[in-house]
């Protein structure tokens, strides 16, 4: 079975943002971009397949040249081979999920790993528009796994517990946190992912339906006040919260 | 005839979500706005008070009901609003970016062949555009986003458009059969996590941070939400030591909240942490560091011991209770 997993690359989510000149963009100057963080759990439920049930584990990135990094990452990590989907442009989701969909199909994958956000735009909706746009089934922010036979039985997380999902392939998975616990690219890995090559072309074209108009810094809050430093600042927090705030 | 927007309903257990009236409100006022009208949708079996949302500025609702729907189906549900928003030739569709908001808004809009925005937290009209606010980068930066063709799905952050007090209206309900449903996907079953209020839904939460010491001393953050009525939060680092579970984890990894009141115990505000809580109304930093950067972004902070404050806070909290 053909497994693909599609990965994003993303500021480290310790990274200062700052507005770029014109205004929609960040400034990607001293940033450091690596993997996003909930594509290594989708990365690592792919291999985790591969072993179990056999297979081949392909990367899909759409981007620039600069996705190579992560991509490089993630056959470190032991992935079989990968396809840089090229586009120096800014790409809303739908114009992703469009090309993500495509090279899918073109490699016929039957599996496909997502993460469940990217953790620059934070949209979460990447994975379930390339489902809907292939025709496959769909679990999002997935926490437990088990695929036997073509049938998927998965736990997702939703407020105040999970779901358990009953589906079956083809599907898209949109891996959480608690998923799994990513490995870590080993030295061999890592020499392995150098000789592999990534191959190259140029992203389908698909039109933004969405424009970021504008982008800007949200207010920054003014520092409250320090109202103690032991015990005897209680009754004053309290009257705060009553009187002031109102939230008691 | 007017041009439309299309609220989606979310119901848990047949009562319609909180959420879900602050959709409502906001679909009424979008609707009100651009000269348009709104309607709303839901699906489940047995939902109880549905007529409510005229209240909130709906005055129809159409029900599919059917056993089969009372959990959640991602293909079922995404299926029936689609071929309901189309039918009535909605403009716009409002959901609520809860788990289930997000699972199903994008599958709507490529079912409707519409453009999508998640997490709007603010809207400006501008003649006939609209323009949606929405937080990037873990709220590092906002930006206004347009979407392009006539139709639109957008999910709204909960808590964040006040449903405010419901008036005296009560809606038209309309119960319609769903027709053939489209169960690719399926629920068979929902376990329920410990903690009595999720963090996700919650109007106050206090967290506790690695300042605890251990899982033994949780115990102090649960009585002081109890008393409050909050849910119980955590950072990310006392998840990773397996002192609580994920589901508490307030943050870039975890879960954006904006509850009225966030009590942060002994965290100390790294920018991951407070990119889930920024946007909460009232937030109070108990650290005994006073350079804690969590002190940056805090109302009312106490730089001192947690364990010598929160015991006296809580009997504070709770002699004020019982008067
Ligand atoms: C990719 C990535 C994603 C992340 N996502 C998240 C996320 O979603 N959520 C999250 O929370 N973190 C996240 N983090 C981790 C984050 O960077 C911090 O490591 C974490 O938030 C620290 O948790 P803490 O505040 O409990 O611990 P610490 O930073 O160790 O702080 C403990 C605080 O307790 C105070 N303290 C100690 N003793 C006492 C006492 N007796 N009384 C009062 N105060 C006391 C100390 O002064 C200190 O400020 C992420 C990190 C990465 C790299
Ligand atoms: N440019 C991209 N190339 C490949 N995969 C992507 C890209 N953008 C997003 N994804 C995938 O879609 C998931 C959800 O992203 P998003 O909807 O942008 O939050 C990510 O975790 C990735 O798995």
């Amino acid at each position: 079975m053909k497994i693909a997993v599609c990965v994003s690359h993303v500021p480290d989510t310790a990274a200062k943002i700052s507005i770029g000149p014109d205004g929609k963009n960040i400034d990607p100057d001293g940033v450091t971009f690596v993997v996003n963080p909930y594509d290594e759990f989708a990365i690592e439920e792919a291999l985790k397949t591969r072993e179990k049930s056999g297979g081949e584990v392909i990367i899909l990135s759409v981007g620039s040249d600069a996705n190579k990094e992560s991509i490089r990452k993630a056959l470190a990590m032991g992935a079989d081979s990968a396809v840089l989907l090229k586009d120096d442009s800014w790409r809303d989701s739908v114009a992703v999920a469009g090309a993500l969909a495509d090279e899918i199909k073109n490699i016929g994958a039957e599996l496909v790993f997502f993460g469940k956000q990217s953790v620059d735009y934070d949209n979460s909706i990447v994975g379930q528009l390339t489902a809907e746009i292939l025709g496959f089934n769909c679990v999002s922010v997935v926490v437990s796994l088990d695929i036997n036979d073509g049938k998927i039985r998965a736990e997702r997380e939703i407020e105040g517990g999970k779901e358990v999902v009953e589906t079956s392939l083809p599907a898209v998975i949109t891996a959480q946190k608690g998923l799994n616990e990513p490995r870590y690219a080993s030295l061999k890995g890592i020499m392995a992912a150098k000789k592999k090559t990534i191959e190259e072309k140029p992203a389908a074209t698909y039109e933004n339906l969405s424009e970021v108009t504008e982008m800007k810094r949200p207010q920054v809050k003014q520092p409250g006040k320090i109202i103690g430093t032991d015990a005897s600042a209680v009754p004053e927090l309290v009257r705060l919260l009553k009187e002031e705030a109102k939230v008691i | 005839m007017a041009k439309k927007v299309l609220v989606f309903l979310e119901q848990r257990n047949g009562s319609i979500k909180n959420a879900a009236l602050q959709v409502v409100k906001f679909g009424a006022e979008v609707a009100s706005a651009l000269g348009m009208e709104a309607e709303a949708v839901t699906i489940g079996n047995n939902i109880d008070g549905l007529s409510k949302v005229g209240g909130f500025g709906i005055n129809k609702v159409t029900h599919y009901k059917n056993e089969l729907l009372e959990n959640y189906s991602s293909s079922a549900y995404s299926k029936i609003v689609s071929d309901f928003a189309n039918e009535l030739g909605a403009e716009i569709i409002v959901i609520s970016n809860t788990a289930l908001g997000k699972d199903i808004a994008p599958r709507i809009a490529v079912k409707t062949g519409s453009a999508i925005a998640v997490d709007v937290v603010d809207y400006k009209v501008e003649g006939s555009e609209i323009i949606f606010t929405r937080p990037v980068y873990a709220g590092k930066a906002l930006t206004a986003v347009k979407l392009k063709p006539e139709k639109k799905v957008i999910t709204i952050r909960p808590n964040v458009f006040n449903a405010g007090e419901p008036g005296s209206d009560s809606a038209e309900v309309v119960t319609k059969e769903a027709g053939e449903l489209d169960l690719r996907e399926k629920v068979i079953e929902i376990k329920k996590s410990e903690g009595k209020l999720d963090v996700a839904e919650a109007d106050k939460i206090v967290s506790g941070g690695r300042g605890l010491k251990g899982p033994e001393n949780f115990h102090l953050i649960e009585e002081l939400a109890d008393v409050i009525g909050a849910a119980h939060g955590a950072s990310r680092a006392v998840v990773d030591a397996g002192w609580r579970p994920h589901s508490e984890q307030v943050g870039q990894t975890g879960k954006t909240v904006s509850p009225n009141l966030y009590i942060a115990v002994g965290i100390s505000g790294a920018i991951q942490h407070i990119a889930g809580m920024r946007s909460s109304k009232f937030i109070v930093a108990i650290n005994k560091d006073k350079d804690a950067p969590i002190f940056q972004i805090a109302d009312y902070g106490i730089a001192g011991d947690a364990f010598e404050i929160l015991p006296p806070l809580i009997s504070e909290l709770k002699r004020l209770k019982e008067n």
